[in-house]
């Protein structure tokens, strides 16, 4: 099913004319609207009109967090406060918060993208909808839950937190999709088993999942603990919240963005240079339909890849692939880039590991060092409990390590949830280095 | 077969550990008849015989610890020079490897009591009992 047929699926040529007209507007409206946009466009030397084509985006110059962090709180905003209806913002974990705005439009438009989400895992009105997004600044609760009314689904607003009466509610409300990070998915599941509940026997059929960069192993082992089918939703809140991209339920491989509202580009993190199709590097977006907050040629920071192959769903808009690491959680040790989903994809890949660590940075003297703290398990420990199994392993993780990212780590095995389990977006580097 | 259940519990080497351990085991009113404690730089094991090892394990488990099983075998070990020397030159005859051991807390009259872990228990304790060796039961050693 698809829930807006004649925009998803549009012939390539009609859309790429659709976002050609829609990006004139938006280049017109924010160079006369925000005092910034007109002086990095002047600053570029690259006027309004001079965009004729979608070639033309690359002329325009970036916007990066920063951008939006310096003009805090409003300061990007392109329309006036009493057109706007609701103000989002991000966590600030990296500094000072960014703020976002919604008019009346916006907050449709972006409904009618995350029930297009929705459509897309298979879901229809007659579906309840388990929400434990959390509810608040944060996009993803009320994104997902204007979303599902959109849809007609029913929805349960849970929020974040509160593990043993989330279950409980799974249980007995028996809501048949959830929207929550993969990392507290987890969580859900191996609280729920601890408490002697059949996780798998829920009527859970769906996860969308997100916030947050995961790995096909952790999908298939969400996926195996709850008996459902796991989906990627994408989203931030400097582009709308969740539903700028999503999985799609048929192919499963790569997360169709909502071409129609959005432009995507891959560019060189380096360079800036824009990178042919199917080639890895960072994300950009521009938003061709919102009206508060426009965002022209937005460095996500996150990395992937675009794909414009057709896809047997049906649907006509590019897909990107699944996050592979994020530059802001992205460390360097000794000169090599670390992200934490490698690391994850490297234990995941051992037997018996579960995907609860934490990367520890730090310096001895002038030297970086990276701790890995593993947790041991059950699976692991309990038909043998010896040590030297548990030496093996460390070992085997240390290796595996150097093998994959070319970088030493120190192996720290550690009792079982020790390691912080997080309700919202999984924190899995402390960084103790001081520059 | 005449073997023994270890319980091992994985300890990060910190302090208070195997304080938290011992607190647990007495609530459950569990005796501990044998331990040892394997340390690395890093964690620690902590190998134990008790009177009842469902009952510890289950106790333990609650309170968050990761607890394994292992199967160990209990020797009557002669309590006189040369008394481990005479099992272990059995054992090596055989080419049964012994990964570790450590000595019971209790003596049984002129006898010591040790527990062994073999590479391969079946075999060792065929082989210690056709020599003559004391091959304690399981229910023997927790009752002790």
């Amino acid at each position: 099913m698809i829930y807006n047929e004649e925009f998803e699926t549009l012939p390539r040529e009609a859309l790429e004319a659709l976002q050609v007209k829609r990006l004139q507007q938006v280049v017109q409206r924010v160079y006369h609207t925000v005092g910034f946009y007109k002086r990095t466009f002047d600053n570029a030397g690259v006027k309004p009109d001079d965009i004729k084509s979608l070639d033309d985006l690359k002329r325009l110059p970036f916007t990066t967090k920063q951008d939006l962090r310096d003009n805090y709180p409003y300061g990007l905003f392109a329309v006036p406060m009493s057109s706007v209806v609701r103000v989002h913002a991000s966590s600030g974990t990296t500094g000072r918060s960014t703020v976002v705005g919604y008019t009346k439009r916006d907050i449709d438009t972006w409904s009618e993208l995350v029930a297009r989400c929705f459509v897309m895992a298979g879901l229809t009105k007659n579906d309840i909808i388990h929400n434990a997004y959390g509810y608040g600044l944060f996009t993803g609760g009320l994104g997902a839950h204007y979303g599902a009314e959109k849809l007609g689904a029913s929805v349960i607003p849970m929020s974040g937190g509160n593990t043993k009466r989330q279950i409980m509610i799974l249980q007995d409300f028996g809501p048949t999709a959830i929207c929550a990070t993969p990392s507290y998915t987890l969580y859900l599941a191996e609280q729920g088993e601890e408490m002697g509940v059949d996780m798998r026997s829920l009527k859970l059929r769906v996860g969308i999942l997100g916030a947050e960069p995961w790995s096909e192993k952790m999908r298939q082992e969400i996926e195996n603990r709850l008996n459902i089918t796991a989906l990627d939703i994408y989203g931030l809140s400097e582009v709308m919240g969740p539903g700028v991209s999503m999985e799609c339920v048929e192919a499963k491989q790569g997360l169709h963005i909502f071409e129609d509202h959005f432009i995507a580009e891959i560019i060189n993190p380096e360079t800036g240079e824009v990178l042919p199709e199917g080639e890895v590097g960072e994300l950009v977006f521009t938003t061709v339909t919102k009206e508060a907050f426009p965002l022209v040629r937005y460095r996500t920071r996150d990395v992937s890849r675009l794909v414009k192959a057709p896809c047997k769903c049906g649907r006509t808009h590019v897909r990107m692939d699944r996050i592979t690491g994020r530059s802001d959680d992205m460390i360097i040790i000794r000169g090599v880039n670390v992200f934490p989903s490698q690391i994850e994809g490297v234990l995941l890949n051992i037997p018996g590991l579960e995907p609860h660590y934490m990367l520890i940075a730090d310096r001895e003297g002038t030297l970086d060092t990276l701790e890995v703290q593993v947790e041991v398990g059950e699976k692991l420990f309990a038909e043998t409990g010896e040590v030297k199994v548990l030496q093996e392993l460390s070992r085997r993780i240390t290796k595996d390590i150097k093998d994959y990212l070319g970088v030493s780590a120190k192996v720290k095995l550690v009792e079982p949830k020790t390691v912080q389990r997080f309700e919202g977006k999984a924190k899995r580097v402390i960084d103790k280095r001081t520059i | 077969m005449n073997k023994v259940e270890q319980i091992s519990i994985f300890l990060e080497n910190k302090p208070g550990g195997l304080e938290l351990v011992t607190r647990v085991l007495r609530d459950a009113g569990i005796n501990i008849r044998a331990l040892s404690l394997a340390d690395t730089s890093d964690f620690g094991v902590l190998r134990l015989i008790v009177n009842d090892a469902e009952k510890a394990k289950q106790v333990l488990k609650e309170n968050g610890f990761t607890v394994g099983r292992t199967s160990v075998v209990a020797v009557l070990v002669p309590d006189r020079p040369g008394g481990l020397h005479g099992i272990l030159e059995v054992l090596s005859k055989e080419k049964i490897n012994v990964e570790y051991m450590y000595a019971y807390v209790e003596r049984s009259g002129e006898h010591a009591i040790i527990i062994f872990r073999f590479n391969a228990t079946d075999r060792a304790i065929e082989v210690l009992t056709k020599s003559g060796f004391t091959v304690l039961p399981g229910e023997k050693v927790y009752s002790l």
